[in-house]
């Protein structure tokens, strides 16, 4: 088990994505996953090692390594990636739910099993709401806990075994800082990458929804007029040159 | 999820790719990424472990080495591979948005005589033509800015390419100037001067690859220009004839009825 499960679980995501969707998998590949095992884990590596505070007071630095670093930066980090990664498995559970819908059944149910329509939308954008809301909580934890985005090089210590404040130094506290920065900034890259995606797809139904009342009310209104005029109505109800009406064209146009 | 995957990602990339643009992912992955997994992060490993300063006051060293150091060799040359391959991305996502457009009107049943199935359009090599000669070219172009970027702050953050044995370093709170020593200079340097040359070698295939884009397509427009001169009145020829086309058939029309136009 390592980070190769989670990168062919997310494959099978892209499949079931929207344009906007396959962006923002690669943007976590690439410039969060493959920069996390390349280059941010080794600079985490001697953490605790190279923190070194200006006393010899047994047990004075591990209290104050501990005190400044509740959970280390770096596993926050991959909490982060796991955490925002999982809830696009809610799509492929969806899919393979229909899939199992149509086998039990034996028959064709939908048109097609990764078609965004009905449940597998809401699935699509309850799963998006969720990612959002877990890139904003761990933006807002990483700041809390550590005041901040950047990792001072000395820190004043006066916790128990420490006689008195004692001057802590952190190992390659400018390095670290660049990279949290470069976290910070390809989350805020993928939240506005959810939210685009987000309005990308409530605008689409509102419009579809939009132009089949108003496809509805065109025909509700023709075949008053034709039953007015004419004898006989066409089997929908509207005269047959009306039937494949204006607005289903424009619908398609739209949708495509 | 490792150098590998990026080695799928790109190598997908390498059928639309121009010969040039073969040669290139070739150095990246060879050159670059297999030195700097299999050698330089071996050199670069104890860096800090062996960073020794001549002084015994805590904090000094973990100063020093962070003011002579702000970002590690191993981990710019990492950032600067994955910026330097992305570019390459987005040639892929505009041939798989054409191969998604053109299965589409395969479906709708337009494109029947081009292709044979779904398979065949996914199968075609994509030739760079039209708007993907424009994400080819700007492709190019952000891969050759970026090289150049990261080499400009190799050079701004490190005073030159060359690592020296010794450091002097009066940062607080060490209590006066004092020695540094960087483990193993000599081989750094070596593995710099190597990667600094692969990068100058790769943004030289980039210049060549987009001239040789921009070649081909004056080129091409001269070779159009040149048939339309061979054919001078081609079209006005054309409009000529179908205009005596229609007075011969109205006329013939007006004769066959017997009533003028």
């Amino acid at each position: 088990m390592s980070w190769m499960f989670l990168r062919d679980l997310l494959t099978g995501v892209n499949k079931y994505s929207t344009g906007i969707g396959r962006i923002w998998l690669a943007v976590v590949f690439i410039f969060r996953l493959l920069v996390y095992m390349v280059a941010a884990e080794h600079v985490w590596k001697d953490e605790q090692k190279e923190f070194e505070c200006n006393i010899k007071q047994p047990g004075c630095e591990n209290v104050c390594f501990d005190h400044f670093f509740p959970i280390s930066q770096v596993r926050l980090w991959a909490l982060q990636l796991i955490m925002v990664s999982t809830p696009s498995l809610l799509v492929v559970l969806h899919v393979a739910y229909r899939e199992g819908r149509e086998k039990r059944h034996r028959k064709k149910l939908y048109v097609s099993l990764g078609m965004m329509d009905g449940g597998l939308w809401y699935t699509y954008l309850i799963s998006l709401i969720v990612k959002t809301g877990f890139e904003i909580g761990f933006l807002v934890l990483f700041y809390k806990l550590y005041d901040g985005f950047s990792v001072p090089y000395l820190m004043k210590c006066d916790l128990k075994p420490c006689p008195n404040t004692v001057d802590c130094f952190t190992s390659k506290p400018t390095e670290k800082t660049i990279f949290i920065l470069f976290l910070v900034i390809t989350s805020c890259l993928c939240i506005v990458l959810n939210f685009i995606e987000l309005s990308f797809l409530v605008l689409k139904c509102l419009i579809k929804c939009y132009f089949q009342k108003y496809s509805k009310t065109l025909k509700a209104s023709v075949c008053e007029c034709h039953n007015l005029r004419y004898v006989e109505c066409g089997g929908t109800g509207a005269p047959p040159l009306l039937q494949n009406c204006h607005s289903d064209s424009a619908i398609k146009i739209l949708l495509s | 999820m490792d150098w590998g995957t990026l080695h799928t990602f790109i190598g997908g990339v390498n059928k639309h790719s121009t010969s040039i643009g073969k040669v290139w992912i070739t150095v990246i992955f060879i050159f670059r990424v297999m030195i700097l997994v299999v050698a330089a992060q071996e050199v670069w490993g104890d860096e800090q472990e062996d960073f020794v300063c001549n002084t015994l006051q805590p904090g000094c060293k973990n100063v020093c080495y962070d003011h002579f150091f702000p970002v590690s060799h191993i981990r710019l040359w990492a950032l600067q591979l994955i910026f330097v391959s992305t570019p390459a991305l987005l040639v892929a996502m505009h041939v798989a948005y054409y191969r998604h457009e053109t299965a589409r009107k395969f479906r709708r049943g337009e494109k029947r005589n081009e292709f044979k199935d779904l398979e065949d359009i996914k199968k075609q090599k994509v030739r760079i033509e039209g708007s993907l000669w424009w994400t080819y070219a700007s492709s190019i172009f952000f891969r050759i800015i970026f090289e150049a970027s990261f080499m400009y702050v190799f050079y701004f953050l490190y005073n030159g390419y060359h690592l020296p044995w010794v450091l002097k370093c009066g940062i607080d709170p060490c209590p006066n100037l004092v020695d540094c020593f960087i483990s193993r200079p000599t081989e750094k340097t070596v593995f710099t001067i190597f990667m600094i040359s692969a990068s100058v070698i790769c943004m030289l295939l980039n210049v060549a690859e987009l001239c040789y884009l921009l070649l081909k397509v004056c080129f091409r427009r001269s070779k159009r220009t040149q048939t339309q001169r061979n054919h001078p009145n081609h079209a006005l020829k054309e409009s000529k004839q179908n205009e005596m086309n229609e007075l011969i058939s109205e006329s013939g029309q007006n004769a066959i009825t017997g009533f003028p136009n």
